[in-house]
């Protein structure tokens, strides 16, 4: 039974594990030799992908490009929910459940739809390649969730904690920065890792709402695809690097990522 | 629990949040609709059509065939992932060091931006230079995924699989995670078998979890555009062609705006409709317990 168990846990992480391999394998390799044929390992090792990547601006950009979107948006999404979550944990209010439903099923609303409307509205707003178009354009998704999440956390929270604050004579704002939020530091961080997360992962809308100066790296790779033929071991070094930022933050929060699950709340 | 005290004022609260949300949601969604009962001829001169786009997209074989995949390719992806994703998590350490290890390892596909699952799944099914197309024909398998429809089939849904059932996982094990031992004890005592255990205790426990992970599941898979576009372009043919790569093509492939706008307000009444009832069932199952 424990070996069996075990043996599924082993099979199931391998399989997730074999195309990250696949992946690494490649981009140590020249192109020419990943279209020379099958192998296992890199026959003539070499680190030339990655530096052209970190020498190339028009590469490593894109990175920069990312990051600035995806961080824009995470303090956005996180900043603008924290009042809105407290306010949809403690109160009742009107249209307070329609109101929540209608947040919700933005989360579900596919992006295929928003893309053309999305390109007017940002052009129409001088916005259009910038990466603040793509981070309020992500905040359609990643809002509504950050008020999901931390409404979950925040409900954790006995309510006598916010009666006592007010009656030793606490603001609320005063209250809510000094006491409240570090009483929910765990669930801010899960926050951030999810809106984090589906930032960094979202491409229809990052690609579409940029053209040039602001290009993500998701999008600079498809480029790179259809262009200049097959640079198959930049791609592939272009998207190991992809896995590093997400690997990053997934370590710091590995702790709470459970937790914050475990409110059902993602 | 004690109830919640009634305050208008909270309106303040949620108002950022509204207007930012509002910003994205409802103009998009105004133009869209504007656009799918209009018709153009030259910029800037619009007609008003009605339902003829409508009419139109609901008549088409096109998008029959695009709504029929989408639905095949979602009940496909559902009846996999979720039993897989509750096995692996029972099958999980519960205590010890290997327990971080193993979610941090899980959680490395949901964080690889999605349209590089698809290039990875692109060189990793390769026939002839990636692991895994290498390896089918090798074992004797006929596998070509950019010329086989089913070979294009299977791919995508390996590549959906390998990307998301780490979600369900994660989600089954939190909600495993949250069973206090006294329960198992209980059960030892009473002498329950393995699958008394599951059916009476861990499972009403992941009820709720699981729940979410087949809204977010069904959610996900239901407007996946990406990962496929990326791996097959929706080929062989329009094999793999599902309802968002369709509609983006219709948008902005060939700029047929009232096409597309009628499309995108079908598909977007027909995952709302969804939602709301998964919605329903949960809200309904958070007041029990």
């Amino acid at each position: 039974m424990k070996m069996t168990k075990i043996l599924v846990v082993f099979v199931y992480i391998l399989f997730l594990i074999l195309p990250i391999y696949w992946l690494l394998n490649m981009s140590f390799k020249t192109t020419n030799e990943i279209l020379g044929g099958f192998s296992w390992y890199p026959q003539n090792f070499t680190l030339d992908s990655y530096k052209t990547i970190f020498t190339d601006p028009s590469w490593y950009n894109g990175y920069i490009n990312s990051i600035t979107y995806v961080l824009m948006n995470t303090v956005i999404s996180v900043s603008f929910a924290l009042p809105a979550a407290y306010a949809f944990s403690r109160y009742r209010f009107m249209g307070d459940k329609h109101l929540f439903f209608w947040l919700l099923s933005n989360r579900m609303a596919p992006p295929a739809v928003f893309v053309l409307p999305f390109v007017e509205l940002y052009s129409a707003m001088n916005l259009f390649d910038t990466p603040l178009a793509v981070a309020l354009a992500h905040c359609l998704f990643n809002v509504p969730l950050a008020v999901w999440i931390l409404e979950g956390f925040m409900s954790g929270v006995p309510r006598e904690v916010d009666e006592t604050a007010y009656i030793d004579g606490y603001s609320f704002p005063h209250f809510f920065v000094k006491i409240f939020m570090p009483l929910i530091a765990a669930g801010i961080g899960v926050t951030a890792f999810f809106c984090f997360m589906f930032s960094w992962v979202e491409m229809l809308l990052a690609k579409n709402l940029t053209s040039v100066s602001a290009k993500p790296i998701v999008a600079i790779m498809t480029k790179t695809a259809s262009t200049s033929g097959y640079e198959l071991g930049l791609l592939a070094a272009a998207g190991a690097l992809t896995i590093v930022p997400g690997a990053v933050v997934i370590w710091f929060v590995r702790k709470y990522i459970a937790k914050g699950f475990a409110l059902g709340r993602v | 629990m004690v109830a919640k005290t009634v305050n208008q004022k909270a309106w303040f609260l949620v108002l950022p949040v509204l207007l930012v949300v509002a910003f994205n949601a409802i103009i998009p969604l105004m133009t869209v609709v504007n656009y799918s009962v209009q018709d153009t001829f030259s910029p800037g001169v619009f007609f008003f059509e009605g339902t003829k786009w409508y009419q139109e997209v609901l008549a088409s074989p096109r998008f029959h065939g695009a709504l029929g995949r989408q639905l095949l390719y979602t009940a496909i992806i559902l009846i996999i992932e979720i039993p897989l994703g509750v096995a692996v998590a029972l099958a999980m350490p519960r205590t010890g060091p290997w327990v971080s290890v193993c979610l941090v390892l899980m959680a490395l596909p949901l964080l690889i931006p999605w349209n590089v699952v698809g290039a990875m799944w692109n060189i990793f099914a390769l026939p002839d230079i990636g692991l895994l197309g290498f390896g089918l024909n090798w074992l004797g398998f006929d596998y070509n995924y950019t010329q086989q429809p089913l070979a294009a089939w299977f791919t995508v849904i390996l590549m959906d699989v390998w990307h998301w059932t780490s979600l369900v996982v994660l989600l089954a094990y939190a909600g495993l995670s949250s069973i206090p031992d006294a329960y198992y004890q209980a059960a030892k005592i009473d002498g329950a078998s393995r699958f008394a255990v599951f059916r009476y205790i861990q499972l009403p426990k992941m009820k709720r979890v699981l729940i979410i992970a087949l809204l977010l599941r069904f959610m996900d898979s239901f407007m996946i555009y990406t990962e496929p576009f990326v791996l097959t372009g929706g080929g062989p043919g329009n094999s793999t062609t599902f309802l968002s790569i369709d509609l983006v093509k219709a948008a902005i492939g060939e700029f047929n705006l009232g096409i597309a706008a009628s499309m995108s307000i079908l598909y977007f009444l027909m995952t709302l409709l969804v939602c709301w009832v998964f919605y329903t069932l949960m809200m309904r199952g958070e007041e029990d317990t």
